[in-house]
């Protein structure tokens, strides 16, 4: 876009953005924003732009091998809007003036992170059942309250996303009442598949409050609205019920009802594991990063034809 | 692969249904205007979103800007007179 442009003193547009937070009206892409602000929007929406396209990977891997056409085509319909909200977060990182080659760049030289969740495997169809569940779960969780974010073009893409999520989740779910409703197989394998995502879902809101250097700044930019802990115990209390609708048990002897606090009690998540997840050393990092990367390199002669012509028909 | 620049932005409008405007609905990169109305759909309404789709290339965008918000819309700041309100009209007086 092009613009005319009028100069005005430094101190004076902090005053006007922060008035714009406290106010608690949205920023907008040319408004005048802090650098930090600026930095931190980028690394947390390319980081969970990220997520969105390595989270393909995870539940496509079952595309070909689900079990009847209405499965296949639900799962093919979930794994695109996968792509899609990708689409819609990288867009929205490039309002604020980062590009898009240089984000797929960071992905694949792992220089930019995306959500340890995706590190894990999926070795049983179950496990398609549990992501939708759990997993994207935990995603709404964290998401409907990011539609609120100071920054106008996230809180805009996360709306579009958080409608869309609800389908994910309660296909998931239907997924697994059709699985526990089936035979004894069936049913182990679904207990099977949450004991393994259990915690891995409660590693998705992050380090716990005590831990997490950059919440407080995030909340004070109304970027967040809870910190992890707030939404971690959120997501545990609705949880426990659709387990219990479900007769699959939560893998966590520390899990009960806390009447004084009126909010269920939980174990500590293993915080070693996800340290180190993170820092490369989960089950599937290489092989997800290998995945893009190849899959980047392929499509570059598609990327090149399309350019060239263009070129010829402009 | 790396020199050949990136395929330009462009910004998306949908029209939801009969009777309403195009709204900007976000953006994204297309090698041409055919391929940036195929992205749009596919991206901005896969659930029946829209009936119409207008794409145009960011660059052709030319926007006010947000420093000078204020002397820019300054004009009709002090206009109350174009706004109904501003006129006095007795209660009993009937479609007004």
């Amino acid at each position: 876009m092009t613009a005319t442009h009028h100069d005005v003193r430094e101190p004076d547009l902090e005053a006007v953005f922060q008035a714009t937070i406290d106010a608690d009206q949205r920023i907008e892409p040319r408004d005048w924003m802090p650098d930090d602000y600026r930095r931190t929007l980028i690394r947390q929406i390319a980081q969970h732009a990220h997520s969105e396209i390595i989270g393909m990977q995870p539940e496509g891997n079952w595309i070909t091998r689900a079990p009847s056409l209405r499965r296949k085509a639900i799962l093919l319909a979930k794994v695109q809007d996968e792509a899609g909200h990708g689409m819609y977060l990288y867009a929205a990182a490039e309002t604020l003036g980062v590009d898009r080659e240089e984000l797929t760049e960071k992905l694949i030289s792992a220089t930019q992170k995306y959500s340890s969740i995706f590190n894990y495997p999926t070795p049983s169809y179950a496990d398609v059942g549990v992501i939708g569940w759990l997993v994207d779960g935990a995603a709404i969780c964290n998401q409907v309250p990011l539609c609120r974010c100071s920054y106008g073009p996230y809180a805009r893409a996360m709306v579009r996303i958080c409608k869309e999520e609800s389908f994910h989740q309660r296909q998931g779910y239907e997924l697994l009442l059709a699985m526990v409703n089936g035979t004894p197989e069936q049913q182990a394998m679904v207990q099977e598949s949450v004991d393994r995502w259990w915690w891995p879902s409660l590693m998705m809101f992050g380090p716990a409050d005590g831990d997490s250097p950059n919440t407080q700044q995030s909340m004070a930019w109304n970027i967040k609205r809870h910190t992890n802990d707030e939404l971690r115990q959120r997501f545990v209390d609705m949880s426990v019920p659709q387990a219990e609708a479900l007769g699959v048990t939560l893998p966590d002897p520390d899990l009960r009802w806390n009447p004084e606090r009126q909010a269920h009690d939980f174990g500590e998540p293993d915080w070693s594991e996800f340290t180190a997840v993170i820092a490369g050393s989960g089950p599937a990092n290489t092989q997800r990063l290998a995945h893009r990367r190849r899959a980047h390199e392929n499509g570059a002669w598609v990327r090149e034809a399309a350019q060239a012509y263009a070129e010829k028909h402009s | 692969m790396s020199e050949r620049k990136s395929w330009p932005l462009y910004e998306v409008f949908v029209r939801g249904k009969r009777g309403l405007n195009h709204v900007h609905v976000g953006s994204l990169h297309a090698a041409d205007d055919e391929m940036a109305l195929h992205n749009a759909r596919d991206l901005y309404t896969r659930r029946n979103e829209g009936v119409s789709i207008w794409v145009v290339k960011a660059e052709a965008i030319t926007a006010s800007s947000p420093s000078e918000k204020d002397p820019f819309f300054a004009p009709s700041g002090d206009k109350v007179y174009r706004h109904p309100t501003f006129y006095a009209i007795p209660e009993e007086v009937p479609h007004l």
